[in-house]
């Protein structure tokens, strides 16, 4: 009797403790976060090189998961040291009145497949907008790998108005590409 | 019988990357002075696109002058003369091959794609390397300025042929002369 309940404990917690892997510890020199602007139909690359996420995600209970970003905005590759002293400017991010951007999870939901949709708030230059975006959950080699993708329309943002709000030369649609790399909180492996 | 004057579309051709060429290049040192703006990202854009054209063009043109070879240079003309006109037409065409060429690889090393008219993606035959664009933005550059050189000497030669000479070097890539003479 006893050593059945010391094996129902042990295969309660072993189960407990396969499921309870949850994601927290996000390894910033892995992670990546590019974007892709359109100018005169042209596609141009760019990046952010300082961010700090924080992010509690186990992918067996997605409905408690959390996430958080902020943006250094002045750490912009824009893809060309022209592009990188304009965007810093007043009528792009204005990175002197807002130097970051942050991002706040509402929710996150899954779509099953490893497949997971992650909606918040996001706020750019003092605006906050609704946005969401599908992202694709791995293992690999002990971490959790978070690959997503979304649009965002720059001038919901303000960012590029004035003369640059002409959509002709710079599209308003700014592709936006997120690559996090989290290892597991400690004591949940 | 030999002919004494360009066929009609090799004049077209000429006149038109003349004017073409002209506004190219004056496009490109106003350009590349601007500060960053939507007009800016326009202007380079139109410049990329003229410079295709400019380059379809100039293969339009070797192949049909490959077809149609040129009129003979004037039999009175100095060997040395002869021989400095044939260097500088070939040179003329070298550059009007490697200009556009430069432009394009310079783009892609900069990390700008050119997308014909907006529409059609030329693949980029270099990956963006900054030191590397730089430098093909000195030899795009050189090429234009060696290309300006050349072609003041290639109108002066011209004019030496029409004022001086008083032959029909001139008149025979004009689309309204009459042979004269």
């Amino acid at each position: 009797m006893n050593a059945l309940r010391l094996a129902q404990a042990l295969l309660v917690l072993a189960c407990g403790s396969a499921q309870a892997v949850e994601f927290t510890h996000v390894q910033a020199d892995q992670s990546t976060l590019q974007f892709v602007s359109r100018q005169m139909g042209v596609p141009v690359d760019g990046r952010f090189r300082k961010f700090a996420a924080t992010l509690a995600f186990d992918p067996a209970r997605p409905a408690a998961a959390k996430a958080r970003l902020e943006l250094d905005l002045a750490s912009v590759d824009a893809g060309s040291p022209d592009a990188d002293g304009e965007v810093v400017g007043k009528s792009w991010f204005d990175v002197k009145s807002f130097p970051t951007a942050v991002f706040v999870s509402s929710s996150i939901r899954p779509l099953g497949d490893n497949r997971f949709e992650l909606a918040g708030k996001l706020t750019i230059k003092g605006r906050t907008r609704e946005v969401s975006a599908p992202f694709t959950f791995r293992r690999a080699g002990g971490n959790g790998v978070f690959d997503g993708a979304f649009v965002l329309r720059r001038l919901d943002f303000a960012i590029g108005d004035g003369v640059w709000s002409d959509l002709g030369a710079v599209a308003n649609e700014v592709q936006i590409k997120f690559h996090i790399v989290a290892g597991p909180a400690a004591g949940s492996r | 019988m030999p002919a004494t004057r360009y066929t009609h579309p090799a004049i077209a051709l000429h006149w038109l990357m003349a004017v073409l060429l002209t506004g190219l290049f004056g496009l490109g040192l106003y350009m590349s002075e601007l500060a960053l703006s939507p007009e800016k990202l326009k202007l380079y854009s139109w410049h990329k696109w003229a410079g295709v054209s400019a380059f379809l063009l100039v293969l339009l043109r070797l192949a049909w002058r490959a077809g149609h070879p040129p009129p003979a240079l004037p039999a009175a003309m100095p060997r040395w003369q002869q021989a400095a006109s044939h260097a500088l037409h070939h040179l003329l065409y070298l550059l009007m091959v490697a200009i556009p060429l430069s432009g394009w690889l310079m783009s892609s090393a900069k990390g700008f794609q050119t997308v014909y008219f907006g529409v059609l993606p030329l693949p980029d035959l270099l990956a963006k390397d900054k030191a590397l664009g730089e430098l093909l933005e000195t030899v795009h550059a050189t090429l234009n300025y060696t290309l300006a050189v050349l072609v003041v000497a290639h109108v002066a030669a011209a004019l030496k042929h029409h004022l001086l000479d008083r032959d029909d070097v001139l008149l025979r890539m004009l689309p309204w002369a009459q042979r004269s003479r």
